[in-house]
């Protein structure tokens, strides 16, 4: 019988605020241990929180970013645990008014249409110390992650199959790089993942809901998901069924162990935050947050199709994170032939990008020297294969596209007498190629204009050099 | 008169006319006050190095010509849940017993400032549960009127301090009465600011919504000067406002014509002592000779009040008090074989009895099932309370009421029924559900012990509450009236 | 009204433990407060809002910058153990 699975995500994002959502101690990740620790981020008795209005101000960038309605009356909820990790037993979040609510995400499945995923709600919330383990297994603990900003972005179960939920966080981190609200580094640990999963038989037989926890990366995600898909149903197909429990991905062994079981739900006695007055949203608050948010990647997509006027795939390339898609503007701001600029990026820079693996804010050369590259080929005065030639020095070096071809000597040969020259006698030297031609054998053609390269050390225009070569030959 | 009979005000002239130097006066109520605490035990600890150390900057100051407050100098003493950086904060708890606090509290802050010179820090209820100081972990706090009785609570050491005359002013905190009701059974002024009045960053929280820093003194011009120090806005705490503040001493001209009274009739029921309730009585008489206009009013929720604050003061201290796990500060057990074992033994060894029961009724009053019945309902019943308030206070601009039901009782004599003990608080509570501020003083006395005056006021008037207290106490016999020790 | 079980229940979410004997006397005492509280049911509280905070205080924010932060010294000023700049507490099982 065919089954659909059901997923649902639960994302916690870190906000990349200067401090702390309820102190003044840096939001840093990477000091020294508990060096960026006070009374209140500590929990010291007599602290008391005082909201960060930064926090306010980037969580509704998220919900606006991803189509919610935000709350213009909330409030702050106590969640009441025990942790060595958690500095007053309770975390300060959001429970009965989330700031933000019924938003959705769309995706693009294989198939090309469009998907929403609906979001049920964003709320912010501080994110707990971290736990440490010492050689003899006891546990130290750093309490500088101890009140960083979080949003929880949590989904209605809407997506399908693994690949949604891979499209969607693709999509969810994308936004909130655009927006700047968090650097998502999932090895970081800025964005964690949690899923919660089961699979339904067309004849309506349920698995129960199983959690996935500690994915450290989408792909880890996917993996466990496709490895619980089939785990729920064969269990189903055997006359079992799931166990409702939090589970967590074993990246060694391939398959997700068991963690606890969900049967004893935990109480977290929630109640209103006492020590947080009412937070009210005004209009206007709203209005200047949203003049504040950036152009979003679909939107930024298509108007580069339209402005630029370039393939869907160049723009959906171009627009895969802030920083290229603005440099790519820059340079065409410099050098006005879109396509040829999205072609050179695309294969050229991302391709070296990638090998060395590092940033386009690392790059030696400046966008200036790619814009007089790009010129200097268009104008005719080097060819491409020099241009590819040049570009490579300047990523290495970071001289000026000028500076290396006056010392490579790539100028191109245009002068028609010197080509004329060269043509004739490649011609002499290759009488049977000549023959060839004549008798049909378009490949000889070919190989006439390579030795005629060859010959100008690869400088003579090709054009001049194809349109010459056909009229000196037609005319023997 | 004896220097530690004085009030602020007389002692505060004295060093600034060069008469005595805080040095001097330090010294000696050093002494006195080590003296004294033979007999009543307000103090956790005596704070005789950080005394000398403060009043020999005052001193230094005054001989460079600096100007300083009316508050240099002065002898104070601070409730022991109140944060003092690198001097031991105990909350009167095993819990705490060696907790020294990295930083101060906000209105230690402040009162550093002005000068003043620390004494000592003071016996307390633990975790300020009580109403008799009797909770503490450490000692008993006596009543200095009657050694054999209790002084009240939970802030009873601080109350004894300023009653025995061990120190002129101190601190306490006020979550249902408790600076209110220890003042009015040690005969002094007590007064609990508005919610959100003073800053509460570095008070070891309760119930956070209803805790407040509050005042003793001997006279209500000591309490203005002190509430004008310590007030005002802080961006450590949330919760305070950035409402103006007075200079208070300028409203005590002993002018209360055409000034509304209103007297709620439930605050004199039954279960109020009938001696109490004439003491009371009487003071309304005096302050209408003096041309107040005194009505009948009704604060129909009042019975309320108590059961309200016996769901919401626990539920928040549940959470409050679940920080002490013995991780990061507090008691840790020596032995433990788990996580899970370290917690709770180190939370059943450090916290007391009461302090116990009551994480455990707040506990139950929030967890699943419950919380609408207990906690959220009692939130419902709170605005209905402030609503009272804010309707009484349409016509009328302070209400007066009996402190306390009686005046104070025997060690040990309400220890074994809760409800007794809670009843204590049930003329306080209404104040603290509402967030509005009150004043207990001196209005008489039966069995030669004091009886307290409560005068509740509107938010943030602490100014009309504190004229009306003067003019009352300018007319009383009351006011100068000390304990022999 | 409460019995054993629930009490127990609730010191567990609280993370206390009590003797035989001591649990008898707080289910009394419970018990006694929830009697006591019970007068609330008289009282009509719908849609009555609920108050958490009594004044009418909003939006008390601070703004994004950055302040000092507590040496670490005097972090673990307090901790009962400690290692390497760290709080120490015995193995956290999952
Ligand atoms: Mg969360
Ligand atoms: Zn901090």
């Amino acid at each position: 019988m065919n089954y659909k699975t059901l997923i649902g995500l639960e994302i916690h994002a870190e906000l990349l605020t200067n401090t702390k959502i309820f102190c003044s101690c840096k939001n840093e990740f990477g000091a020294d241990v508990n060096t960026n620790c006070c009374p209140v981020c500590l929990g010291l008795p007599g602290s008391l929180p005082v909201l960060n209005k930064k926090v306010l101000e980037y969580a509704i960038m998220a919900g606006l970013a991803f189509n919610c309605n935000i709350a213009r009356h909330t409030k702050m909820d106590r969640k009441n645990y025990f942790y060595p990790d958690l500095t007053k037993a309770y975390q300060i979040s959001q429970y009965d008014i989330p700031l933000c609510e019924n938003g959705f995400i769309q995706i693009e499945k294989e198939d090309k249409t469009t998907k929403n995923i609906r979001i049920r709600r964003i709320h912010i919330e501080e994110d707990t110390g971290k736990s440490l383990h010492d050689t003899s297994g006891d546990t130290l603990l750093d309490y500088n992650r101890s009140g960083v900003p979080l949003i929880e972005i949590v989904t209605e179960p809407d997506m399908n199959s693994p690949e949604e939920a891979y499209k969607f966080l693709e999509k969810l981190k994308e936004v909130l790089l655009f927006t700047g609200v968090s650097d998502v580094k999932m090895e970081q640990g800025s964005l964690r993942c949690d899923v919660n999963i089961n699979v339904v038989r067309e004849d309506g037989l349920k698995s129960n809901i199983v959690e996935l926890k500690n994915l450290n990366s989408f792909k880890a995600a996917v993996k466990a998901m496709e490895y619980e898909i089939k785990r729920h149903i064969d269990l189903l197909e055997s006359g079992q069924n799931t166990v409702r429990e939090t589970r967590r991905w074993d990246d060694s062994e391939n398959r997700t162990i068991s963690m606890r079981s969900k049967e004893t739900v935990q109480d977290y006695r929630y109640f209103p935050e006492p020590d947080i007055v009412n937070i009210n949203i005004s209009d206007e608050f709203i209005e200047n947050v949203k003049k504040s948010l950036p152009e979003l990647p679909d939107q930024k997509r298509e108007r580069f199709i339209k402005e630029y006027m370039i393939p869907e795939y160049d723009a959906k390339i171009l627009t895969s994170s802030k920083e290229l898609s603005s440099y790519f503007e820059d340079i065409v701001k410099l050098f006005n032939e879109p396509k040829v600029v999205s072609n050179w990026i695309m294969t050229e820079l991302l391709r070296r990008v990638n090998d060395e693996g590092i940033t386009l804010s690392d790059l030696k050369f400046e966008k200036e020297d790619f814009a007089d590259l790009l010129s200097a080929i268009s104008q005719g005065k080097i060819n491409n294969n020099a241009g590819k030639k040049v570009f490579r020095a300047m990523f290495e070096t970071g001289k000026k596209p000028n500076e290396i071809i006056e010392q490579m000597g790539l100028v191109q040969l245009q002068d028609e007498n010197e080509i004329k020259q060269i043509i004739i006698s490649v011609l002499e030297n290759n009488k049977q190629s000549i023959e060839d031609y004549k008798n049909g054998k378009q490949r000889a053609f070919g190989f006439l204009v390579g030795q005629i390269m060859k010959a100008s050390q690869g400088k003579a225009n090709p054009q001049i050099v194809n349109s010459m070569l056909k009229e000196i030959i037609d005319n023997m | 008169m004896d220097l530690h009979k004085m009030t602020i005000k007389q002692i505060s002239e004295k060093i600034k006319n060069r008469e005595i130097t805080a040095l001097e006066l330090t010294e000696k109520m050093l002494e006195k006050a080590k003296e004294i605490e033979k007999k009543v035990d307000s103090f956790l600890c005596i704070t005789e190095d950080v005394a000398i150390e403060q009043a020999k900057k005052v001193d230094k100051k005054i001989a460079n010509g600096e100007k300083v407050s009316s508050l240099a100098g002065i002898p104070i003493a601070i409730k022991d849940n109140i944060c003092t950086e690198g001097i031991k904060t105990t909350c009167a708890s095993r819990m705490l017993e060696n907790f020294i606090p990295p930083y101060n509290a906000t209105v230690v802050e402040k009162l550093n400032k002005s000068g003043t010179v620390l004494i000592g820090k003071t016996n307390m209820d633990e975790f300020a549960m009580g109403s008799s100081t009797e909770t503490s972990a450490f000692k008993k706090t006596k009543n200095p009127w009657d050694l054999n009785k209790v002084p009240g609570g939970s802030s009873g050491g601080s109350a004894s301090s300023v009653a025995a005359g061990q120190v002129f002013c101190s601190l306490g905190s006020d979550t249902g009465g408790s600076v209110r009701q220890p003042a009015a059974l040690t005969g002094i002024v007590g007064l609990k600011p508005t919610y959100g009045r003073v800053s509460r960053y570095g008070l070891i929280a309760f119930g956070s919504s209803l805790d407040q820093v509050g005042i003793f003194t001997k006279d209500v011009y000591d309490c203005a000067l002190v509430l004008k120090e310590i007030a005002g806005k802080d961006d450590m705490d949330g919760t305070s406002s950035p409402i103006e503040v007075p200079d208070y001493t300028k409203f005590l001209d002993g002018n209360v014509k055409g000034i509304k009274i209103g007297i709620p009739k439930e605050y004199f029921a039954q279960g109020i002592d009938e001696d109490v309730k004439k003491a009371v009585l009487a003071g309304v008489e005096q302050l209408k000779e003096l041309g107040a206009i005194v009505k009948e009013i009704s604060l129909p929720h009042t019975k309320y009040a108590v059961a309200t604050y016996y769901i919401i003061a626990p539920s928040e201290a549940s959470s409050n008090l679940a920080r002490f796990d013995g991780i990061r500060y507090g008691y840790r057990t020596k032995e433990f074989d788990s996580l899970d074992d370290l917690y709770i033994k180190s939370r059943s060894e450090g916290f007391g009895e009461e302090v116990k029961r009551r994480i455990v009724i707040g506990t139950y009053a929030l967890s699943s099932g419950y919380y609408d019945a207990y906690y959220k309902k009692a939130l419902q019943v709170r605005t209905l309370i402030k609503q009272d308030f804010e309707k009484a206070f349409e016509d009328v601009d302070v209400i007066i009421a009996p402190t306390v039901p009686n005046v104070a009782f025997n060690f040990g004599e309400k220890n074994q029924d809760p409800l007794s003990m809670y009843m204590e608080d049930v003329c306080t509570i209404p104040a603290n559900m509402a967030g509005v501020p009150a004043i207990s003083i001196p209005c008489g006395f039966k069995n030669s012990l004091p009886i307290g005056m409560q005068i509740i006021g509107k938010h943030f008037d602490e100014a009309t509450v504190l004229k009306v207290a003067h003019a009352y106490e300018s007319c009383g016999d009351f006011k100068d009236k000390r304990p022999n020790l | 009204m409460v019995d054993k079980s629930t009490i127990q229940n609730v010191a567990k979410l609280a993370k206390l433990e009590f003797r035989e004997d001591e649990i008898d006397m707080i289910v009394k005492k419970l018990d006694n407060v929830l009697s006591y509280v019970k007068m609330l049911d008289e009282v009509n509280v719908d849609n009555v809002d609920i108050t958490y905070n009594p004044i009418d205080l909003k939006n008390a924010f601070r703004e994004d910058n950055v302040g000092k932060s507590l040496d670490r010294e005097k972090v673990l000023q307090n901790a009962p153990d400690k290692e390497m700049g760290c709080f120490k507490v015995p193995k956290v099982l999952d």
